[in-house]
């Protein structure tokens, strides 16, 4: 789950972070209100998206009156921000952040990740902060400064002082590079994150370290125990019919083609909609119906693939490992019945009592096509969506 | 031989009572796995399928000699159950659960490898060596004892590649299922190893998918240290770049990652590699001539 930069940065104030003061709002109103409250005479105004790259998009402006900050607000609030890291629709404003303005003399990049490779949480620091470091890191990666933690042990301040002195900070900037550091360090155990980023930080005209941006992805899997950050999820960031097959427990994915998918298990699902590439056909989307493929499941997965308007066949590929595929062929009629399909359906079905599944599919009367082996289902279903295009 | 798992070796389930340890371990007695016991915390003392229950592990190895164990114990409480484990003196340990927090698994992980225990999963559909014994929830009668050994991050991957091979007539001499996690208790290296090893095995079919770096790490050590003929398969040409947010995941993992650059990292490794996931066991064939 990803959070708003409010959000994050809400975070590192209780963690004891150097953030901006500012206001998340949802008018131009209260836009322009956060500027009195906040004072002076420049402001920041930030899109809230989850997605980086707003800069270039135009999601963040510095403004100096009322005026620009009632303009951004109007123009942003309602509408959707394209980024290059978001899709072509791009993801929708609801809030704008209005922040004091901070005058950058040098600008860093602090992230840390769990990497899968040392099977420890790695942070990565770099003297070339802002919106270029992904090409930093490809092209000089001796740039990207590296720490690795310890699991047992934690982060030390020796390691952020490694980084600092590298980094090329001074005695002051030291000693608040180190507090960042373990303050970080104790935000990412403590909150069950995936991905925590700061792009850039930068040292201020001042002299010391401030967190201009942030940004947090957290693991998924520890919902159950961060209820606070549970409640700071903003649905409006997510895809509406994943958002729906999440609710089902489905696991779905758009995509631009016009053969639609219907899989147990997430890599039998890629691997079928490699599948169906290889042998010239479009994958509508990624579906993963699971394990226990029941009819309730198999009416909502149809619903959900035939909302996409461009899908010209289906094809459901069900691997039965425990489960009877004569009950998934059941389950796959009576939703075809309840939903109406009308678009060809292409049925490939492997494993316990699959010859039984086959003819009780056969014996339906409804528009189902049984495919006999992979190859086949791909070659049926791809003509089924009007040939190899 | 096989890897391991053989006839002999003495299982336990944790979560034993609970609906799911209860279906799968009805189904691994059935297929001949030597079960010996289970665990639930107060339920010690009692019958569950003809087999004691016992309140801890400890107990349960005490008692029974275990040497493996299955833990189908819900998510929040599987760092629990397979440190319990891990410090009862279990060797072989296979996870089953879905959904553990990642962090978790960092400290797991390091703790099994520190008292030498062999972690399967989590998130995985478990390890067989067909025709003896089985722990997890693989189907059993796809399977045929035999000489492909078989390892995948996938559970229904899994199941193709088996019935291929299994059609083949070539057989199984184990299959493993490391699942699908970012930090798994066993990578393709630790199960390539195993399998090269293996005088079952003549053959070894790898199973990756998109994500991470593992199936690049596992093409550099076949180069170097696997003599057996192996296939490959990556799951996800197709699948979508995806919205992003920030760097730090792409410059961790240095633009590895997509199926392509998979492709190329284990063909350069000397790996047959297959396009069609369909192809796995006619990629068999066409290798090593069966």
């Amino acid at each position: 789950m990803n959070l708003h930069e409010y959000q994050a940065k809400q975070l590192f104030a209780e963690y004891g972070l150097p953030v901006s003061k500012g206001y998340a709002v949802d008018n131009a109103e209260d836009a322009a209100a956060a500027a009195d409250k906040l004072g002076g005479s420049k402001w920041v105004v930030k899109a809230q998206v989850h997605a980086g790259g707003r800069g270039k998009a135009g999601g963040v402006k510095l403004v100096s009156s009322k005026e620009e900050i009632r303009a951004f607000a109007d123009k942003w609030l309602g509408k959707n921000l394209v980024t290059y890291q978001t899709d072509a629709n791009g993801q929708p404003v609801s809030k704008i952040l209005v922040e004091t303005c901070t005058d950058i003399a040098q600008e860093l990049y602090l992230g840390a990740v769990i990497d899968r490779s040392s099977r420890r949480i790695v942070f990565m620091a770099s003297t070339e902060g802002g919106v270029e470091i992904e090409k930093v890191a490809e092209e000089s990666p001796e740039k990207i400064l590296r720490a690795i933690i310890d699991p047992l042990c934690g982060a030390q301040p020796f390691q952020a002082r490694e980084l600092a002195f590298k980094l090329g900070l001074n005695d002051l900037q030291v000693k608040q590079f180190t507090q960042l550091f373990l303050g970080l360090a104790r935000l990412f155990a403590d909150l069950d994150l995936a991905l925590l980023e700061i792009n850039p930080l930068v040292i201020t005209s001042e002299g010391n370290l401030h967190c201009l941006d942030g940004k947090i992805n957290i693991d998924g899997n520890a919902m159950f125990r961060q209820p606070k950050l549970r409640a700071m999820h903003d649905p409006s960031q997510d895809d509406e019919r994943e958002a729906r097959a999440a609710k089902w427990e489905l696991n779905y994915v758009a995509l631009d083609g016009n053969i639609g998918c219907m899989v147990n298990g997430a890599g039998l699902a890629m691997g079928t909609m490699d599948i169906v590439q290889l042998h010239g056909g479009r994958p509508a989307n990624f579906l993963d119906v699971g394990g226990g493929a029941t009819k309730e499941r198999v009416t909502e997965a149809f619903k959900i693939i035939l909302s996409d308007k461009n899908v010209q066949a289906v094809l459901i590929n069900i691997f039965g490992g425990i489960v009877r595929c004569d009950m998934i062929a059941e389950g796959i009629i009576g939703a075809v019945a309840e939903v109406g399909v009308t678009v060809p359906v292409v049925v490939r079905l492997e494993g316990n009592n699959a010859e039984l599944g086959r003819k009780v599919l056969g014996d339906s009367g409804l528009n189902i096509i049984a495919a006999s082996s992979l190859t086949d289902a791909a070659e049926k279903v791809v003509a089924a969506a009007g040939g190899v295009k | 031989m096989s890897i391991l798992l053989t006839k002999e070796t003495r299982v336990i389930c944790q979560g034993f009572t609970g609906s799911q340890g209860t279906f799968h371990s009805e189904q691994a007695i059935q297929y001949g796995t030597r079960m010996v016991g289970g665990v639930t915390p107060g339920k010690g003392g009692q019958i569950h399928l003809g087999l004691p229950v016992f309140n801890t592990v400890k107990d349960a190895v005490k008692e029974t000699g275990a040497e493996a164990s299955v833990i189908y114990v819900p998510a929040p409480f599987c760092k629990d159950s397979i440190l319990e484990a891990a410090f009862a003196g279990i060797k072989l340990i296979v996870c089953i659960t879905e959904g553990i927090p990642t962090l978790d698994m960092l400290d797991v992980k390091v703790k099994c490898d520190e008292l030498g225990v062999r972690l399967i999963g989590p998130n995985c559909p478990g390890v067989i060596t067909p025709g003896e014994s089985k722990i997890g929830i693989m189907p059993g009668n796809i399977h045929k004892k035999g000489k492909v050994g078989i390892v995948s991050r996938s559970g229904t991957l899994t199941y193709e590649a088996v019935k291929q091979t299994t059609d083949f007539g070539f057989g199984q001499s184990s299959c493993v299922g490391i699942g699908g996690d970012p930090i798994p208790g066993s990578n393709f290296i630790d199960i390539l190893a195993l399998f090269e090893k293996d005088d079952q095995t003549e053959a070894i079919v790898m199973i990756g998918e998109i994500g991470g770096t593992a199936e690049e790490e596992a093409a550099a050590y076949i180069k170097k240290f696997v003599t057996k003929p192996v296939v490959s398969y990556i799951a996800g040409v197709t699948a979508p770049a995806g919205k992003r947010m920030g760097h730090a995941g792409a410059i961790i993992s240095g633009g590895k990652g997509t199926a392509a650059e998979k492709f190329v990292a284990l063909n350069d490794a000397g790996v047959k590699t297959v396009k069609s996931l369909a192809d796995i066991g006619k990629g068999i064939k066409d290798l090593t001539g069966w």
